[in-house]
Protein backbone atom coordinates (compact mmCIF):
# COMPACT_ATOMS: atom_id res chain seq x y z
CA UNK A 1 0.00 0.00 0.00
CA UNK A 2 1.05 3.58 -0.99
CA UNK A 3 1.69 6.15 1.81
CA UNK A 4 0.88 9.94 1.10
CA UNK A 5 3.38 12.03 0.11
CA UNK A 6 4.07 14.21 3.21
CA UNK A 7 6.90 15.24 5.26
CA UNK A 8 7.18 13.22 8.72
CA UNK A 9 6.21 16.40 11.12
CA UNK A 10 4.44 16.56 13.89
CA UNK A 11 1.87 18.70 12.37
CA UNK A 12 1.21 16.35 9.49
CA UNK A 13 0.80 13.72 12.12
CA UNK A 14 -1.72 15.39 13.90
CA UNK A 15 -3.51 16.77 10.83
CA UNK A 16 -3.58 12.97 9.53
CA UNK A 17 -4.91 11.71 12.71
CA UNK A 18 -7.88 13.86 12.61
CA UNK A 19 -8.14 13.03 8.92
CA UNK A 20 -7.81 9.68 9.77
CA UNK A 21 -10.74 9.75 12.38
CA UNK A 22 -13.16 11.56 9.96
CA UNK A 23 -12.64 8.81 7.53
CA UNK A 24 -13.32 5.88 10.53
CA UNK A 25 -16.58 7.90 11.07
CA UNK A 26 -17.34 8.11 7.68
CA UNK A 27 -17.33 4.48 6.85
CA UNK A 28 -18.85 3.57 9.16
CA UNK A 29 -21.88 6.06 8.96
CA UNK A 30 -21.93 5.07 5.32
CA UNK A 31 -21.92 1.58 6.44
CA UNK A 32 -25.15 2.09 8.49
CA UNK A 33 -26.94 3.61 5.82
CA UNK A 34 -25.73 1.10 2.91
CA UNK A 35 -27.16 -1.86 5.25
CA UNK A 36 -30.68 0.11 5.83
CA UNK A 37 -30.82 1.19 2.37
CA UNK A 38 -30.59 -2.26 1.45
CA UNK A 39 -33.12 -3.13 3.80
CA UNK A 40 -35.63 -0.78 2.70
CA UNK A 41 -34.67 -2.00 -1.51
CA UNK A 42 -35.25 -5.67 -0.07
CA UNK A 43 -38.76 -4.61 0.95
CA UNK A 44 -39.28 -2.25 -2.03
CA UNK A 45 -38.72 -5.15 -4.90
CA UNK A 46 -40.85 -7.37 -3.09
CA UNK A 47 -43.79 -5.02 -3.10
CA UNK A 48 -42.45 -4.42 -6.82
CA UNK A 49 -42.95 -7.53 -7.87
CA UNK A 50 -46.20 -8.68 -6.69
CA UNK A 51 -47.67 -5.29 -8.21
CA UNK A 52 -46.15 -6.55 -11.57
CA UNK A 53 -46.86 -9.70 -11.20
CA UNK A 54 -51.14 -8.86 -10.93
CA UNK A 55 -51.22 -5.88 -13.01
CA UNK A 56 -49.31 -7.83 -15.97
CA UNK A 57 -51.97 -10.94 -15.23
CA UNK A 58 -55.08 -8.16 -15.32
CA UNK A 59 -53.58 -6.30 -17.99
CA UNK A 60 -53.24 -9.19 -20.78
CA UNK A 61 -56.64 -10.25 -19.97
CA UNK A 62 -57.99 -6.68 -20.56
CA UNK A 63 -56.16 -6.15 -23.91
CA UNK A 64 -57.21 -9.63 -24.91
CA UNK A 65 -61.00 -8.97 -24.01
CA UNK A 66 -60.82 -5.43 -26.25
CA UNK A 67 -59.26 -6.66 -29.05
CA UNK A 68 -62.12 -9.47 -29.05
CA UNK A 69 -64.65 -5.99 -28.69
CA UNK A 70 -62.60 -4.39 -31.39
CA UNK A 71 -62.59 -7.36 -33.83
CA UNK A 72 -66.03 -7.22 -34.11
CA UNK A 73 -66.43 -3.52 -34.64
CA UNK A 74 -65.23 -1.54 -37.84
CA UNK A 75 -62.01 0.16 -37.51
CA UNK A 76 -63.12 3.69 -37.70
CA UNK A 77 -66.00 3.82 -35.71
CA UNK A 78 -63.67 2.09 -32.58
CA UNK A 79 -61.19 4.70 -33.27
CA UNK A 80 -63.56 7.70 -33.01
CA UNK A 81 -65.51 5.60 -30.42
CA UNK A 82 -62.91 5.10 -28.03
CA UNK A 83 -60.75 8.61 -28.76
CA UNK A 84 -63.58 10.31 -26.15
CA UNK A 85 -63.02 9.61 -22.48
CA UNK A 86 -65.80 9.84 -20.27
CA UNK A 87 -63.13 10.12 -17.15
CA UNK A 88 -60.01 12.31 -17.20
CA UNK A 89 -56.96 10.82 -14.97
CA UNK A 90 -54.78 13.53 -13.29
CA UNK A 91 -51.87 12.85 -11.30
CA UNK A 92 -50.63 14.90 -8.24
CA UNK A 93 -46.47 14.55 -8.47
CA UNK A 94 -44.38 15.00 -5.71
CA UNK A 95 -41.35 13.77 -4.91
CA UNK A 96 -40.46 11.89 -1.41
CA UNK A 97 -37.25 10.85 -0.23
CA UNK A 98 -36.81 7.20 0.54
CA UNK A 99 -32.70 7.61 2.63
CA UNK A 100 -31.94 11.00 0.67
CA UNK A 101 -32.81 9.34 -2.68
CA UNK A 102 -35.91 11.25 -4.16
CA UNK A 103 -38.41 9.01 -5.51
CA UNK A 104 -41.88 9.99 -6.87
CA UNK A 105 -44.40 9.50 -5.08
CA UNK A 106 -47.79 10.35 -7.50
CA UNK A 107 -51.07 9.95 -6.73
CA UNK A 108 -53.69 9.30 -9.28
CA UNK A 109 -57.21 11.22 -9.22
CA UNK A 110 -60.04 10.41 -11.56
CA UNK A 111 -62.69 12.35 -12.35
CA UNK A 112 -65.74 11.70 -14.24
CA UNK A 113 -66.37 14.23 -17.20
CA UNK A 114 -69.89 12.46 -18.24
CA UNK A 115 -71.71 9.22 -16.32
CA UNK A 116 -71.63 6.19 -18.39
CA UNK A 117 -69.52 5.12 -21.31
CA UNK A 118 -68.10 7.51 -23.38
CA UNK A 119 -69.63 5.84 -26.94
CA UNK A 120 -73.03 4.88 -28.17
CA UNK A 121 -74.32 1.67 -27.20
CA UNK A 122 -75.36 0.58 -30.74
CA UNK A 123 -72.13 0.96 -31.92
CA UNK A 124 -69.95 -1.05 -29.59
CA UNK A 125 -70.41 -4.09 -28.20
CA UNK A 126 -70.35 -5.08 -24.55
CA UNK A 127 -67.64 -6.64 -24.52
CA UNK A 128 -65.66 -2.97 -25.02
CA UNK A 129 -67.60 -1.79 -21.75
CA UNK A 130 -66.11 -4.36 -19.59
CA UNK A 131 -62.42 -3.63 -20.92
CA UNK A 132 -62.79 0.26 -20.68
CA UNK A 133 -64.05 -0.39 -17.01
CA UNK A 134 -61.66 -2.87 -15.86
CA UNK A 135 -58.65 -0.46 -17.94
CA UNK A 136 -59.86 2.63 -15.64
CA UNK A 137 -59.91 0.71 -12.53
CA UNK A 138 -56.26 -0.87 -13.48
CA UNK A 139 -55.06 2.65 -14.17
CA UNK A 140 -54.13 3.35 -10.68
CA UNK A 141 -52.66 0.23 -9.79
CA UNK A 142 -50.61 0.09 -13.05
CA UNK A 143 -50.15 4.39 -11.98
CA UNK A 144 -48.27 2.63 -8.52
CA UNK A 145 -46.20 0.09 -10.22
CA UNK A 146 -44.61 2.63 -12.15
CA UNK A 147 -43.78 4.44 -9.42
CA UNK A 148 -42.51 1.77 -7.28
CA UNK A 149 -40.43 0.68 -10.34
CA UNK A 150 -38.64 3.73 -10.33
CA UNK A 151 -37.94 4.11 -7.06
CA UNK A 152 -36.25 0.58 -7.25
CA UNK A 153 -34.29 1.59 -9.89
CA UNK A 154 -33.06 4.84 -8.26
CA UNK A 155 -32.28 3.13 -5.30
CA UNK A 156 -30.52 0.66 -6.91
CA UNK A 157 -28.39 2.94 -8.34
CA UNK A 158 -27.46 4.98 -5.02
CA UNK A 159 -26.84 1.65 -3.01
CA UNK A 160 -24.03 0.83 -5.89
CA UNK A 161 -22.80 4.08 -5.80
CA UNK A 162 -22.84 3.88 -1.64
CA UNK A 163 -21.14 0.96 -2.06
CA UNK A 164 -18.53 1.94 -3.88
CA UNK A 165 -17.95 5.03 -1.23
CA UNK A 166 -17.81 2.47 1.38
CA UNK A 167 -15.10 0.60 -0.15
CA UNK A 168 -12.84 3.44 -1.90
CA UNK A 169 -12.79 4.62 1.96
CA UNK A 170 -11.79 1.17 3.55
CA UNK A 171 -9.50 -0.41 1.23
CA UNK A 172 -7.98 3.35 -0.03
CA UNK A 173 -7.81 5.83 2.33
CA UNK A 174 -8.10 4.40 5.29
CA UNK A 175 -4.94 2.18 4.80
CA UNK A 176 -3.12 4.69 3.07
CA UNK A 177 -3.85 7.26 6.40
CA UNK A 178 -2.47 4.36 8.60
CA UNK A 179 0.41 3.81 7.09
CA UNK A 180 1.45 7.07 6.76
CA UNK A 181 0.81 7.93 10.36
CA UNK A 182 2.94 4.46 11.28
CA UNK A 183 5.44 6.29 8.87
CA UNK A 184 5.46 9.52 10.22
CA UNK A 185 5.60 8.16 13.91
CA UNK A 186 8.47 5.90 12.59
CA UNK A 187 10.66 8.56 11.34
CA UNK A 188 9.93 11.07 14.16
CA UNK A 189 10.91 8.06 16.59
CA UNK A 190 14.48 7.76 15.04
CA UNK A 191 14.70 11.48 15.10
CA UNK A 192 14.24 11.75 18.90
CA UNK A 193 16.55 8.72 19.21
CA UNK A 194 19.49 9.98 16.99
CA UNK A 195 19.04 13.38 19.23
CA UNK A 196 20.02 11.10 22.22
CA UNK A 197 22.91 9.63 20.49
CA UNK A 198 23.95 12.53 19.57
CA UNK A 199 23.66 13.96 22.96
CA UNK A 200 25.46 11.11 24.68
CA UNK A 201 28.11 11.04 22.21
CA UNK A 202 28.96 14.67 23.00
CA UNK A 203 29.18 13.98 26.76
CA UNK B 1 -44.76 20.89 -3.61
CA UNK B 2 -46.77 18.00 -5.87
CA UNK B 3 -47.11 19.10 -9.26
CA UNK B 4 -50.21 17.80 -11.47
CA UNK B 5 -49.23 16.04 -13.74
CA UNK B 6 -50.17 13.42 -16.85
CA UNK B 7 -50.30 9.98 -17.75
CA UNK B 8 -49.21 9.31 -21.27
CA UNK B 9 -49.24 5.82 -22.95
CA UNK B 10 -47.23 5.08 -25.70
CA UNK B 11 -47.18 1.21 -28.03
CA UNK B 12 -49.34 0.07 -31.22
CA UNK B 13 -52.19 0.88 -31.64
CA UNK B 14 -54.58 -1.54 -30.42
CA UNK B 15 -52.68 -2.27 -26.89
CA UNK B 16 -53.48 1.67 -26.33
CA UNK B 17 -57.07 2.52 -27.90
CA UNK B 18 -58.24 0.95 -24.44
CA UNK B 19 -56.76 3.09 -21.85
CA UNK B 20 -57.17 6.59 -24.22
CA UNK B 21 -60.88 5.58 -23.85
CA UNK B 22 -60.51 4.71 -19.89
CA UNK B 23 -58.86 8.41 -19.63
CA UNK B 24 -54.95 8.80 -20.05
CA UNK B 25 -53.15 10.23 -23.26
CA UNK B 26 -52.49 7.64 -25.85
CA UNK B 27 -49.88 8.04 -29.18
CA UNK B 28 -49.53 5.39 -31.26
CA UNK B 29 -46.13 4.33 -32.47
CA UNK B 30 -45.25 1.28 -34.21
CA UNK B 31 -41.89 1.27 -34.19
CA UNK B 32 -38.78 2.04 -32.67
CA UNK B 33 -37.78 5.58 -34.40
CA UNK B 34 -41.37 7.14 -34.08
CA UNK B 35 -41.34 5.74 -30.74
CA UNK B 36 -38.39 7.75 -29.60
CA UNK B 37 -39.77 10.87 -31.22
CA UNK B 38 -42.53 10.95 -28.80
CA UNK B 39 -40.62 9.70 -26.02
CA UNK B 40 -38.63 12.84 -26.97
CA UNK B 41 -41.74 14.93 -27.21
CA UNK B 42 -43.43 14.37 -24.60
CA UNK B 43 -41.35 13.75 -21.78
CA UNK B 44 -41.19 17.27 -20.70
CA UNK B 45 -44.92 17.06 -20.58
CA UNK B 46 -45.83 13.68 -18.98
CA UNK B 47 -44.82 12.08 -15.82
CA UNK B 48 -46.14 8.83 -16.15
CA UNK B 49 -45.23 7.34 -19.64
CA UNK B 50 -46.57 3.63 -19.97
CA UNK B 51 -44.27 1.81 -22.97
CA UNK B 52 -45.47 -1.78 -24.24
CA UNK B 53 -42.54 -3.79 -23.76
CA UNK B 54 -41.80 -4.63 -27.51
CA UNK B 55 -40.80 -1.51 -27.64
CA UNK B 56 -39.16 -0.82 -24.55
CA UNK B 57 -37.07 -3.85 -25.63
CA UNK B 58 -35.51 -1.96 -28.50
CA UNK B 59 -35.04 1.09 -26.86
CA UNK B 60 -33.03 0.00 -24.03
CA UNK B 61 -30.01 2.56 -24.10
CA UNK B 62 -32.44 5.08 -25.31
CA UNK B 63 -34.98 4.83 -21.66
CA UNK B 64 -31.64 4.68 -19.58
CA UNK B 65 -31.43 8.70 -19.51
CA UNK B 66 -34.66 8.39 -17.61
CA UNK B 67 -33.29 6.54 -14.99
CA UNK B 68 -31.66 9.18 -12.83
CA UNK B 69 -34.30 11.73 -11.87
CA UNK B 70 -37.94 10.52 -10.24
CA UNK B 71 -39.59 12.53 -12.95
CA UNK B 72 -40.50 11.62 -15.90
CA UNK B 73 -41.33 7.74 -14.45
CA UNK B 74 -41.61 5.34 -17.94
CA UNK B 75 -42.87 1.94 -17.31
CA UNK B 76 -42.97 -1.15 -19.37
CA UNK B 77 -46.12 -2.43 -19.35
CA UNK B 78 -46.84 -5.78 -21.70
CA UNK B 79 -49.20 -5.08 -24.83
CA UNK B 80 -51.76 -7.64 -26.55
CA UNK B 81 -49.37 -10.19 -27.44
CA UNK B 82 -48.63 -10.95 -23.29
CA UNK B 83 -45.64 -10.72 -21.66
CA UNK B 84 -42.14 -10.93 -23.09
CA UNK B 85 -40.82 -11.11 -19.65
CA UNK B 86 -39.33 -7.47 -19.92
CA UNK B 87 -40.20 -6.16 -16.66
CA UNK B 88 -38.91 -9.19 -15.03
CA UNK B 89 -35.40 -8.83 -16.19
CA UNK B 90 -35.91 -5.25 -15.17
CA UNK B 91 -36.00 -6.22 -12.00
CA UNK B 92 -33.62 -8.49 -11.98
CA UNK B 93 -31.02 -6.29 -12.93
CA UNK B 94 -31.52 -3.45 -10.61
CA UNK B 95 -31.24 -6.37 -7.54
CA UNK B 96 -28.48 -7.40 -9.35
CA UNK B 97 -26.54 -4.12 -8.71
CA UNK B 98 -27.70 -3.04 -5.86
CA UNK B 99 -27.63 -6.46 -3.72
CA UNK B 100 -25.61 -8.26 -6.36
CA UNK B 101 -27.69 -11.39 -5.86
CA UNK B 102 -31.27 -12.59 -6.53
CA UNK B 103 -33.27 -12.59 -3.93
CA UNK B 104 -36.89 -12.93 -5.88
CA UNK B 105 -36.26 -15.24 -8.65
CA UNK B 106 -33.84 -18.25 -7.37
CA UNK B 107 -32.64 -19.45 -10.26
Amino acid sequence: MSRLNVNPTRMELKKLKARLQTAVRGHKLLKDKSDEMIRRFSLLIKENKRLRDSVEDELSQVLKQFSVARSVTPAYVAETAFSMPSVSVELLCGTQSIMGVEVPKVDLSAKRISDGLPYAYSEITGEADYSVARAAELLPKMVELAQTEKAVRLLAAEIERNKRRVNALEYVMIPQLEETIKYIKDKLDENERAAIVRLMKVK
Amino acid sequence: MAVKGKTAFVGDGESILVFRAAGADAFPAEDESSAKEILRKIAKEYQVIFLTEELALSLGSFLKRFDEQPYPVVLAVPSKNGSTGFGEQALKSAMERALGVDILFNN
